[in-house]
């Protein structure tokens, strides 16, 4: 992590704004919802919602109920206390990917006049610069690894997602010139150093890959596995692509439809130290915990 | 029961929105002005946070199947019941079968209609808002159409004629002044930018939703030169992709202020220069489109004073209407 110390500042009367370091890494990640964690288990008064984000946080609070100063001051002293933690209990979860699928790709060749490749996909865009062979070959490392949910938001349910590997084999590509005004549902999409799922259909800046038959957030709450809570992501999470063809995905979405498709999924520790002595060994032991 | 016979433009069923849910991207919806949603509920007699519609720039037209109480707040948007005038910010009685339409606007963007009982839809993560996004609460997750039948609540309903006089009335100026506490990535902007900010005169951009407000007008801004953090992306406006507070100002491209509102994105890659202040975020709901606006410097001890006045004459308006 390039910074050690934490930057505050008020987001008007409303709202404190906590960056735990100007550029991504895992560790601030983990800080981050450590934090968040703390002072959620600290029930402050006055304390409306806790937002955990990439690399930062946000409390909204009241200030008719606790001074701006005195919820600077709590938060300070919690994040002070609460910075040790490097392991989290958490739930892996599989989730089918159908890739080049005929819906995204239908959308993005309508909108070549705002991308930086006209004549490629997006896909075949983001194999080319981030040096990959073959779109094969960027497939297998986008899947090949698993992904934390950093954060849960943009809109109702949308999880972004970091890529689980060192910084050297990060996958990066850059959103849109200009957002699409159309995304299809439960697209998988790409941007900066991020992945994420749209949750719903809307405009967009990230390039499109393909889509997943496994709704994330329904507000109907009819979807089997969301009735309990709308929306299936939580930060801290962590993801792994399940590649699909479109027989796949027909048999997954009739599965949903009828009622009985059910992610997998199991609880598992993550420790980071342990992660950052062996990636590819930790990662495979996430795997088998899915698995098993 | 409430028969929509002509829906307006984007009108919705809102209340006092649904705290709680923005760290997983469920923002707190709810009416924009929230003052003239609380007072269009007082004249009626309903609780302060009892469900109506909010209908920004164009009247709905509206058939009733009972007699009601009803009261119409916020923009400058004449009702007509039968075609017969009816006074704005004061209660007036509707029988059965009466139909209430609305004049053209005047003035302001958005009025409340209340009605006795409140507007009866099921209650989703403890409001009643609309979050037309995410297709989640109010009347189907949607704006209302033509040929919608909307539930009324049971209430008694206050008597007709109760009105609330001008000065507890709350409407922008012109232009308008939006307060904002510099903040957050404030930084990230050349010492021009932080002048010109405050110094143009900006106009409301067509783009003017629930989501947020954007301006235009103004000079670019600059941004201090710096190698982009990793993550960021590679426009100078990027951070690390962080929460967004409601009211928060982000700039993509340095070129229009987008301020967002009672439906915000919960979070996203711009960055963001400050904080429209608790006390003015009303206002932003009653701007028109093409709306001169000036955003004027603000710290922490006059957002919070300007919080305090706004509840004094909240009280005021409870007592004028409880006397």
């Amino acid at each position: 992590m390039a910074r050690t110390e934490s930057r505050y500042s008020f987001g008007g009367d409303e709202h404190l704004f906590v960056e735990i370091d100007e550029e991504m890494s895992l560790e601030a990640f983990f800080k981050s919802l450590s934090v968040c964690t703390a002072i959620e288990e600290a029930k402050i008064e006055g304390v409306t919602e806790i937002c955990p984000a990439n690399a930062s946080f946000q409390v909204k609070f009241d200030p008719d109920v606790i001074a701006p100063a005195d919820i600077e001051a709590e938060v300070r002293r919690i994040e002070a206390r609460a910075q040790a933690s490097h392991r989290i209990a958490t739930r892996i979860l599989e989730v089918p990917a159908y890739f080049r699928d005929p819906w995204t790709t239908e959308t993005l060749l309508r909108f070549r006049d705002r991308h930086q490749d006209p004549n490629a996909t997006d896909i075949e865009f983001a194999a080319r610069i981030n040096d990959y062979p073959s779109v094969d070959a960027f497939l297998a490392a986008f899947t090949g690894s698993p992904w934390f949910v950093s954060m849960v938001g943009f809109v109702a349910g949308l999880p972004f997602l970091y890529q689980m590997v060192e910084r050297r084999r990060q996958i990066q590509v850059p959103k849109y010139l200009r957002p699409r005004t159309d995304t299809p549902a439960l697209t998988i999409g790409f941007g900066g150093c991020f992945g994420c799922i749209y949750s719903v259909r809307g405009a967009g800046g990230y390039q499109m890959f393909g889509i997943t038959p496994m709704p994330i957030y329904d507000p109907q709450q009819k979807i089997s596995y969301l009735q309990d809570f709308m929306c299936l992501f939580r930060p801290g999470d962590i993801l792994v692509w399940k590649p699909i063809d479109r027989e796949g995905y027909d048999s997954i979405k009739a599965d949903v439809e009828a009622g009985r498709f059910v992610p997998k999924m199991v609880e598992v520790t993550f420790d980071l130290d342990a992660f950052e002595r062996d990636v590819d060994g930790t990662n495979r032991k996430l795997l088998e915990a899915l698995h098993a | 029961m409430l028969e929509v016979v002509r829906a307006g433009l984007a009108t919705t069923v809102q209340d006092l929105g649904r705290p709680g849910y923005y760290h997983v991207g469920i923002p707190i919806s709810g009416a924009m002005d929230r003052l003239a949603a609380r007072t269009a509920n007082l004249l009626v007699g309903n609780p302060e946070d009892a469900a109506l519609l909010e209908c920004p720039f164009m009247g709905p037209e509206l058939r009733f199947s009972d007699a009601r109480t009803v009261a119409v707040t916020g923009a400058e948007i004449a009702p007509r019941v039968n075609g017969q005038a009816r006074p704005l910010w004061t209660s007036f009685r509707v029988d059965k079968g009466d139909t209430l339409s609305f004049d053209f606007l005047e003035k302001g963007a958005r009025i409340y209609v209340a009605i006795s009982g409140g507007i009866d839809v099921p209650v989703v993560l403890g409001s009643r808002s609309t979050y037309a996004l995410g297709a989640l609460g109010g009347f189907r997750g949607r704006k209302l159409e033509a040929g919608d039948l909307l539930p009324l609540g049971a209430g008694a309903g206050a008597a007709e004629g109760r009105t609330v006089p001008e000065h507890l009335r709350r409407m922008p100026e012109m232009p308008a002044r939006l307060r904002v506490m510099p903040g957050l990535y404030w930084h990230r902007l050349t010492e021009e930018a932080k002048q010109s900010f405050f110094e143009d005169t900006w106009k409301v951009a067509p783009e003017a939703d629930r989501i947020g407000y954007r301006f235009r007008g103004g000079r670019p801004l600059t941004f201090v030169p710096r190698e982009q953090p990793f993550g960021a992306g590679s426009d100078p406006s990027n951070i690390v992709d962080a929460a967004y507070p409601y009211g928060s100002i982000q700039v993509p491209g340095g070129t229009e202020p987008i301020a967002l509102h009672r439906d915000a994105v919960s979070g996203g890659g711009y960055m963001m220069l400050g904080t429209v202040i608790s006390a003015d975020m009303d206002l932003i709901g009653q701007l028109q489109p093409h709306t001169p606006t000036r955003f004027v410097p603000c710290d922490m001890a006059e957002a919070l004073r300007a919080r305090a006045e706004r509840r004094k004459l909240l009280d005021a308006i409870r007592a004028h209407l409880a006397a």
